[in-house]
Formats: C-alpha cells, sequence, structure tokens
C-alpha cells in the first residue's frame, strides 16, 4: 500500500497500510518511541482504504480492512484517520488473538502485581489507570488486559491511552503537551486525544505480572464498595472478553483460575480523587 | 507482492521458507489469512525451521484449528443424535468431513458451517428433527425462504439457539437450476460409514464434491483452499489401487470430467499434485483466467484485479441459472433492497 507503518505493542507486532499520507504520520508521532516488530515480521495486517476509488478523493472516508474485518463497519472521516487505525488494531486483537485471554479493561502493576480495571464504556477505566500511571504506578494498557492461559499472568498491551471528552483536559495540564497526540473532535464517541504513555511504560511492555485484584467501578454514585459472587465476576468477565468463546476450553481454564484465585471489588466513585482514594485501600487491604 | 503466488508456492513445498525475508514472511502470512488457509500453513510448517515471530502466528493458528476442529467434530455429533431417531444415514461434507475421517485435508483446516447430505426423500422428516432439537431459520424472509426451497441444493441455513452455531444441509450437490446435475442419489448410495456412527462421501466422491462446489457453486473465492483440499485429497487417495480409473468412472457419471480435468490442471500447478495426465487433458481453454482470478490477492490481503473478479462473479450466475430466472431473482432482490433503503 502507498503509506505504510509498523510497531510492536506488548507481544504483538502491527502493520498498517493507508491509502492517504495523514493517518501514517500521525501514527509516526503518536508511536515515535515504540519498538519495532520483531524480525520485521506482524502479527496483524490493518488496512485504510477508500470505501470506493472515488472516495479516495472526493469526501474522502477511510473504511477499517484488515486480517479480520467487521462486516458492515462504518467507514470513518479521514480526519479522524488515526482513529480508525487505532479501531483497526483493537479489531484485530479482539478477533484474531489467540493466545491471550483478552478482557476489555485497563491494568496497572505495582511491585509485580497488578489490578485489572474492567467495566462498562464510561465506567472511567481508561483515565484510572492513566492518573494511576503518573502516580507511581507501571501502566500497562487502557484497551485491553492479555492473560497468559498457560501461565495465568497479566501481559501489557501499552497502546496510546485513548482519553475522552472532560478527560483530555485532566491528563493534558498534568502531563503536558509533548505526551498528548492531535484533538480528534466530534468522533462518534465524542472529542478524543491519545496519551502517551510514560518512558517506564513502554521500557517495560514486556514485563507481565501476576492479577492480584480486579475492580468494576462505576461513576456518579457515592464512594462505596461491594463484594461480588464468584459466578457473577465470570459471567461479567466472559462478557468483557472478546475471545473467551474463540479461546474453547483454554478460555474457560484461564478465566477460572482468575476469578477463583484474584479477589473481585465493585466501586462507585463520585469523582477521581475518591477513585484513588478507594484504590490505595483496597490495594493495601486485598492485594 | 502483486498476486497470492508466494502462498501455493510454499504449501507445495515448506522447505522454500527459508529463501524468504520478513516481507515475504508477512505477505505470506496475510495471504494465507484473507484465504482461510493460515492453519493449514501452519500445519504444513511443523518442524521446519522459521523465524520466532511468525512462529507466534503460526502456533496461534494452529490453536485457532485445533478448538475449530473440536467445535466441528462436536457439531456433527449434536446433528447425529438429532437424526438417530429417524434412522436416516448423515453425511459429513467439507471441513467437518475432513476431520471426522481424519483426512490430511482437514489438518490445521479453518471449518465454518457444518455441510451435511440427506437424501431428499427424507428432508421434511430432517428438518422437523433439526427444529426439535433447537435449530431455527436464520432468514425469516417469505422470498429468500422459497427462493431456496425450489431452486437450490439446501435448505435455508439454520443456526442453532443455544450455541449460535449454523447448519446447512444439502439434499443435492448443485443448485437445481444448474447446468449439471451431478447425481446424489449414487453419492449417498456410496457413502462411507466412519467411527463415530456418521457417513462421509467415498473418497472419489469427495473429490468431486469439492470440483463441483468450486466450478459451479461460486465465483472461485476461497478457491485456493478448495483447491488445497483436493491436493489433500488426492495425496492421500491417489495412490490407492483403482483410484483414478474409479475417479474417471464417477466423474462421466456426474457430468463433471470436464471441471474435474481443470481441478486436476489447476491442482497440479499451484501445488505440484501428483495426477493423472490422461484425465488432466481435457479443456485446457482458459485455465489462465482461472489461476489469475485464484491469485488475485496481493501481499498486503487485498483483493486485486477487480475487472476478473467481476467477470467471474457473472459467470458464476450465469451457470448457476437460466437468464431469464437470473434477471427475475436480481430484480426481486433489487426492489427488496431497495425497500429496506
Amino acid at each position: 500500500m502507498r503509506h505504510q507503518f509498523s510497531v510492536k505493542v506488548g507481544p504483538v507486532g502491527f502493520r498498517v497500510g493507508s491509502a492517504w499520507r495523514a493517518p501514517v504520520a500521525a501514527l509516526r508521532h503518536l508511536y515515535a518511541q515504540y519498538p519495532q516488530p520483531d524480525g520485521g515480521i506482524t502479527d496483524f495486517t490493518v488496512r485504510l482504504e477508500p470505501e470506493t476509488m472515488l472516495r479516495r478523493w472526493v469526501r474522502q472516508s477511510v473504511a477499517i480492512e484488515g486480517d479480520f474485518m467487521l462486516p458492515g463497519a462504518v467507514p470513518m472521516a479521514l480526519r479522524h484517520g488515526l482513529l480508525a487505525a487505532e479501531m483497526g488494531m483493537n479489531l484485530q486483537m479482539a478477533m484474531g488473538q489467540r493466545h491471550f485471554l483478552l478482557l476489555h479493561a485497563s491494568s496497572v502493576e505495582r511491585g509485580g502485581k497488578v489490578l485489572i480495571i474492567t467495566g462498562e464504556s464510561g465506567s472511567g477505566k481508561s483515565t484510572l489507570s492513566a492518573l494511576l500511571g503518573e502516580r507511581g504506578w507501571r501502566f500497562m494498557g487502557d484497551e485491553f488486559a492479555l492473560i497468559d492461559p498457560l501461565t495465568g499472568l497479566a501481559h501489557p498491551f501499552p497502546r496510546p491511552i485513548s482519553l475522552k471528552n472532560e478527560a483530555i483536559m485532566v491528563m493534558a495540564d498534568r502531563v503536558g503537551a509533548g505526551r498528548m497526540g492531535p484533538l480528534l473532535a466530534d468522533t462518534p464517541k465524542g472529542d478524543i486525544r491519545h496519551l502517551i504513555p510514560s518512558a517506564d511504560a513502554l521500557a517495560n511492555m514486556m514485563v507481565p505480572g501476576v492479577p492480584a485484584l480486579i475492580l468494576f467501578p462505576r461513576f456518579g454514585h457515592a464512594a462505596e464498595v461491594r463484594t461480588m459472587g464468584t459466578s457473577e465476576v465470570f459471567v461479567r468477565l466472559t462478557q468483557a472478553s472478546t475471545n473467551y468463546v474463540a479461546l474453547g476450553e483454554r478460555g474457560f481454564g484461564a478465566l477460572t483460575r482468575l476469578v477463583t484465585q484474584v479477589p473481585v471489588r465493585a466501586i462507585d466513585y463520585p469523582d477521581t480523587e475518591s477513585a484513588i482514594a478507594l484504590v490505595d485501600q483496597l490495594w493495601a487491604e486485598l492485594a | 507482492m502483486r498476486d497470492a503466488r508466494i502462498l501455493p508456492w510454499i504449501l507445495a513445498q515448506p522447505a522454500r521458507t527459508a529463501m524468504l525475508d520478513a516481507r515475504g514472511w508477512t505477505a505470506l502470512l496475510a495471504i494465507a489469512q484473507a484465504e482461510r488457509l493460515l492453519g493449514s500453513l501452519a500445519h504444513r510448517l511443523i518442524g521446519i525451521n522459521v523465524p520466532p515471530s511468525a512462529r507466534r502466528v503460526l502456533d496461534g493458528a494452529l490453536l485457532s484449528a485445533e478448538t475449530g476442529r473440536t467445535q466441528a467434530l462436536w457439531e456433527g455429533e449434536m446433528a447425529r443424535r438429532a437424526f438417530a431417531p429417524l434412522g436416516c444415514p448423515v453425511i459429513l461434507l467439507k471441513g467437518t468431513a475432513f476431520v471426522a475421517a481424519g483426512l490430511s485435508a482437514g489438518l490445521g483446516r479453518q471449518i465454518g458451517d457444518l455441510d451435511i447430505l440427506v437424501p431428499r426423500d427424507r428432508l421434511d422428516a430432517v428438518e422437523a428433527a433439526l427444529l426439535d432439537a433447537g435449530w431455527e431459520w436464520v432468514k425469516p424472509d417469505a422470498y429468500d425462504d422459497s427462493y431456496y426451497r425450489t431452486h437450490m441444493h439446501e435448505l435455508p441455513p439454520l443456526i442453532h439457539r443455544d450455541r449460535d452455531t449454523m447448519i446447512d444441509v444439502h439434499h443435492t450437490i448443485l443448485p437445481l437450476t444448474a447446468r449439471i446435475t451431478p447425481d446424489a442419489d449414487a453419492m449417498i448410495a456410496a457413502a462411507v460409514q466412519l467411527e463415530n456412527g456418521l457417513f462421509s462421501l467415498s473418497p472419489e466422491d469427495m473429490l468431486i464434491h469439492a470440483v463441483a462446489h468450486l466450478f459451479a457453486d461460486g465465483d472461485l473465492s476461497g478457491g485456493l483452499r478448495n483447491l488445497w483440499d483436493m491436493d489433500r485429497l488426492i495425496r492421500d487417495h491417489g495412490g490407492t489401487e483403482g483410484y483414478w480409473k474409479r475417479l474417471h468412472e464417477r466423474s462421466a457419471r456426474h457430468g463433471m470430467t470436464r471441471h474435474l480435468s481443470r481441478a486436476l490442471r489447476l491442482c497440479h500447478h499451484l501445488f505440484e499434485t501428483p495426477v493423472d495426465p490422461y484425465l488432466a487433458w481435457e479443456g485446457r481453454k482458459g485455465d489462465v483466467f482461472y489461476l489469475g482470478r485464484l491469485l488475485a490477492r496481493n501481499g498486503w490481503g487485498q483483493e486485486a484485479r477487480k475487472p476478473l473478479r467481476l467477470a467471474f462473479y457473472i459467470w458464476s450466475h450465469w451457470i448457476r441459472m437460466p437468464p431469464l430466472q437470473l434477471a427475475r431473482h436480481l430484480w426481486t432482490k433489487w426492489r427488496k433492497n431497495q425497500a429496506k433503503a
């Protein structure tokens, strides 16, 4: 393809081909500090193509294609090409990853132990992991936690953190513009701006950790901690996993081990400061 | 890389991977993925020295294929249980048949839906048994349903409400409207029983069924995988006493001699398959177009040669239906799409 980019994120190599220059230029900026895929061979291919030949030039729109594709996916505006590339990489992982059980979750590590934060969109898991990553934790990922079915360890997948709407200001003030990607305004998910993980997170992107605590946060309620039954956790994590079914028995084994060995809490929080306080408290008690 | 040649080239002789650089490897893996042959490639490259990052991709494909194999066999077993009271043989077709019979074509093969063949006169009972066992119609559309029933070689697809898996129930080999009519009754009569109580086609019919599926029932998309199946079947069975003679007789009976001949030539060209030169001789015209279409994919896994692809697409409809009927069908489909939009 005309414009090409490749990168290694955690244990996974990607290549992205694009019909236009802009998305690849944005990727190069955002991933400047990331390594290249091992031996130049990639796990997954993503292609950003015009929906039809005409759409390369007129009312340009980007169709997300690659090794794995979602039939009927809506093409995106070219100015959101970076987001299209990110979604394309997520899609390859979600549909094609077979070495790890994927949980739609963010994760951070301290002292070799991993905190996994899962929950629906808008629960604040990206923002929480980004904040913790600036407060002495090692950021491991804000999109997928990778659980190795053989060892039970959680592996990092430290992609640039996708911050949305209000979270953008909070983090940009804290880390400075040098670690922020371009503002993608009015995407289907609102305003999005990426935060480049810290140097420490990138240097240790191949270092896994032992899952030590799983949290299901919920934003917008008075601070509260609730326990959850093992069966409920199991079912909710199957829903949070993109490849639980595809992994067959290995997926069942990995998830069973996780929910029986790792403590789980649901937390409500009214603002980020109280969320951090709850995390510190539960980590001290349980992890 | 402008076409998909590298994939059959490596499948034919895996030691050739020693000549690949990083670019070649990435192209090979992307093309294999797009042609749904990554698992087969991974199996072919077991024991070959490959770079660690390629090995990781191939190992992932092996894991995937193994899970797929277990699920396919389980679906076959579910169908067997559903049909047990009917006393009607369940003949497995395509991928599930290959893995159930332990054939090389099943190694690493990606398996989609469960395809089975049943005698046409038992179709009502079969349908009732499936609905009773939890399968449901996928297409509740009245036109599609009646279209399947009057013109197709299979029931409208059914999906299982708990397992979310599809079953295609074939009652003959090609659409009822197609110009060639292979003899389904003869195939059913010659079917062989497997250890698990299910049936598969005889070795010769299995190859002919693959040929029919490739040339008379589609626009050659997925054709490389189809031809790879044939290569594997021929290498499993080709050395059996009398195989080629029976194959010739069988293909004549099903009206498939010219198609078989072309398939053998394409297999030989792409995978260096040992074939009977006499059988492979007939009707050589046009092979170059078929090869062009089969290899129409670049090193990024993208579809290439759009006009040739379109030509084959139109051709595939032309041979499946008489022109007037085709026009009527496309008109109805178009109007329904308009109504939806």
